[in-house]
């Protein structure tokens, strides 16, 4: 799966109507899995399409990107070691990554 | 980012232009640079519009920091291209492989009863003489070119032109002795030290390999290390993001 997939799924999902947004590593430090502009495409429903970690911390973007669906604003996100809260969504590779995260208006 | 510009992206993709799309990640708003033009609601400091175009040439995203904003630069580049002259036992590995790390491959063999559609399901195959079908898909620098059939009078005529394009890896397949004469041989025909130092071969990293699949392994896995390599290179020379 390349770039031009997710995007076009991101596409169609809009097509179809539903609510879509975009999340896209902008940075890392340490050795997290992604390198910057990696995307990970979901849809209102959670449905997805691409990665931003090794499977860490898709779950948690998920849930933030159905919330920037709703909200209509973008949200800038950071995982990493230091964070209890990463510890807790299990981004345990030893890394730090921040994830963008925007609806697709 | 807006419906629209997803829509102008997408077919800057189709028409396989490079293009970075640059968010401000203090306000939101987003533009999109191509080699000419900027397109959205971002409006961008100019030193923010070089980074980007710098950005597409060593193929790296990253943020950049201007105006006390920090602008994050995603470049969307055309897909790489692999060409494959010889559709020959190899080719029906390095070509799905190749297609899997996000290549667009093209096997060239004027040879019928190899380059057929049940020996290469859904690759895009060429019948022409090696040299016409190469020279029509113009590599560029982020194109490989790779020769597998052993015959002087397939691989040669590729390789002139492969040696005159930018593409960014050119490997040929053959032993030691047989690279030797193939170096002989161009060299007659006026290419340098310099220019034949461009050629890889034997082609591929030493893995220990002697099956196709193997062979097809150890030709991508060098083809990505001299990618990358060059593109390293690159970013250090314009200052890396």
């Amino acid at each position: 799966m390349n770039d031009d997939d997710i995007l076009e799924q991101a596409a169609r999902w809009r097509s179809e109507g539903k609510g879509v947004a975009l999340a896209t590593v902008v940075s890392t430090w340490g050795s997290s899995p992604r390198p910057a502009g990696s995307h990970l495409a979901v849809d209102q429903d959670g449905a997805m399409i691409g990665s931003v970690s090794g499977g860490c911390i898709e779950g948690a973007v998920v849930l933030e990107a159905q919330e920037a669906i709703k909200s209509g604003n973008p949200r800038l996100l950071e995982f990493g070691v230091s964070d209890e809260d990463a510890w807790a969504v299990g981004l345990a590779c030893g890394g730090r990554v921040q994830v963008y995260v925007e609806p697709i208006e | 980012m807006k419906g629209a510009l997803l829509d102008r992206l997408l077919a800057e993709r189709a028409a396989k232009r490079p293009a970075a799309l640059v968010t401000s990640l203090n306000g939101g708003g987003q533009s999109l640079v191509t080699a000419e033009e900027t397109h959205g609601d971002l409006a961008l400091p100019l030193n923010v519009v070089a980074a980007a175009r710098t950005a597409l040439r060593s193929d790296r995203s990253g943020i950049v920091e201007a105006d006390h904003s920090r602008f994050f630069i995603r470049v969307y580049n055309p897909p790489l291209r692999i060409a494959v002259v010889g559709a020959v036992h190899i080719a029906q590995a390095l070509a799905p492989m190749a297609a899997l790390a996000g290549y667009e491959v093209t096997v060239i063999d004027p040879r019928q009863a190899f380059a057929t559609e049940s020996r290469f399901p859904g690759v895009r195959l060429v019948t022409e003489w090696p040299d016409e079908a190469l020279g029509a898909l113009r590599p560029d620098r982020r194109t490989a070119v790779v020769t597998l059939t052993h015959d002087p009078k397939l691989d040669d005529p590729a390789l002139e032109v492969a040696l005159r394009s930018d593409a960014f890896y050119i490997g040929a397949l053959g032993s030691t002795r047989t690279q030797a004469k193939r170096l002989h041989r161009l060299q007659e025909l006026g290419f340098n030290q310099e220019q034949l130092g461009r050629i890889h071969g034997p082609i591929g990293l030493k893995l220990g390999g002697r099956a196709p699949a193997e062979i097809a392994i150890a030709i991508l896995a060098e083809a990505t290390q001299v990618l990358h390599q060059g593109e390293a290179a690159e970013a250090e020379a314009a200052g890396a993001l």
